[in-house]
């Protein structure tokens, strides 16, 4: 394939993985590395670097906004951080331990766990409690809501989401992917954030996650700056498209079917060739 | 908290700032060296089936600046790659100076235990 067939091929690819990404809040990345690797017989390596920069670049186009408006929480998503960077570090390093196929089924496994996260149904209770640990770290905040009211809400569980902001991180790092899903269970389900302060201040903190692999993916050339070029500017012009076509309607319910079943399927597929050593 | 002029409302805007500025400067970078790169190479022939690492004159920092220099367009979008990887990072440390003028020294030091796993990364990714 000539450089500027492939190069026009992911650039339409990651426009619509990027629309698709930020439309159902699901990372692009999910979609990225099987269009490359599936779709075009990229090696896995390469897909990760270029999907990791991708994620990048969407989280903290997005996360400027979130932060401006004041409802990302800035105290968690930084004392989270300390868990996530360190699981990205150790992630990148099992990269090189573990084979290919192995990557692409935990990577199948994930994308199946994505989807059906996308379409569950929010708890919108907030926590009036606070707990011990989250009053000494100051986790607890308030957001404003569009009506310009503010809402106080209390956190529980710091230990408990920590770890599982741990092992986001190792996901992270070892996939390429921001592993945003995982980071909404952790502050969702077991810290009980509210949902519009965890999936901003979860998109706020995947840039620093993703930074921190990042460098280490550079350092052994899995960027490659001919793949990365067409994937991150497509991903990005996608994500401003999406976040454009999100303000002006709220109908994304069935956007969010469409969106899990093409990730399923993906799913399948990397499943299915890792495991026949396709990969 | 209370008493100092600076509030966490004028960090959201700086931080906000430093996002948005970040994420354009190195888009219009990749931008720049991609049209130099296809302008050169479109018609070549490529595969990434086999993973071999990238060209040294991408890897190294010395490389990219070479790279730069002679105008050769994938050492400019590597450049700008390594800009927007910069971002958050830089994000990180906007953030530690702005807990230091609202004197919330525990922030301070989450902030800088962040920053050093980061460049624990940067500094073990070569032997990993």
């Amino acid at each position: 394939m000539s450089v500027l067939v492939l190069t026009l091929i992911i650039l339409v690819g990651s426009y619509f993985a990027g629309l698709l990404g930020s439309l159902t809040g699901l990372g692009g990345g999910v979609v990225i590395i099987p269009l490359l690797t599936i779709g075009l017989g990229v090696n896995i390596h390469y897909a990760i670097g270029a999907s990791l920069v991708s994620v990048i670049a969407t989280s903290s186009g997005s996360a400027a906004a979130y932060v401006k408006e004041g409802i990302t929480n800035m105290r968690i998503g930084m004392f989270l951080e300390i868990a996530t960077t360190t699981g990205a570090l150790i992630g990148a390093m099992l990269s090189l331990l573990i084979h290919a196929p192995v990557i692409a089924v935990i990577f199948g496994v994930i994308l199946i766990f994505s989807a059906i996260m996308s379409l569950r149904k929010k708890d919108t209770t907030v926590l009036q409690t606070e707990s011990h640990w989250a009053q000494k770290l100051k986790l607890n905040g308030s957001y404003p809501t569009a009506d310009g009211e503010v809402v106080k809400y209390g956190i529980r569980n710091v230990g408990g989401g920590f770890v599982m902001m741990l092992f986001a991180g190792i996901i992270s790092g070892l996939l390429g992917i921001g592993s945003g899903s995982l980071k909404v269970v952790a502050m969702d389900s077991i810290m009980r954030v509210p949902f519009k302060v965890s999936t901003t201040t979860s998109n706020f903190m995947i840039g620093v996650t993703a930074a921190a692999s990042a460098v280490v993916y550079l350092q052994r050339g899995y960027i490659d700056p001919a793949l990365a070029m067409p994937v991150v500017i497509g991903v990005l012009l996608g994500a401003l498209t999406g976040s454009k076509i999100l303000v002006n309607s709220n109908s994304s319910g069935w956007l969010r079917w469409v969106f899990a079943v093409i990730v399923t399927i993906l799913a399948g597929q990397m499943i299915y060739n890792g495991l026949s050593g396709k990969i | 908290m209370a008493n100092t002029k600076f509030k966490d409302t004028d960090m959201q805007a700086i931080i906000g700032w430093v996002l948005r500025a970040g994420v354009f400067v190195s888009m219009l970078v990749v931008f720049i060296g991609g049209v130099i790169y296809l302008s050169r190479h479109s018609s070549e022939h490529i595969d990434y089936h086999e993973f071999k690492g990238v060209p040294d004159f991408v890897h190294t920092l010395p490389g990219i600046f070479h790279g730069i220099l002679d105008g050769r367009g994938r050492a400019i979008i590597q450049a700008g790659i390594i800009l927007l990887i910069a971002t958050p990072v830089l994000r990180i440390i906007f953030s530690a100076i702005g807990f230091m003028i609202e004197k919330d020294y525990l922030y301070v030091g989450i902030t800088l235990l962040v920053l050093l796993i980061i460049i624990s990364a940067m500094l073990t990714g070569h032997g990993g």
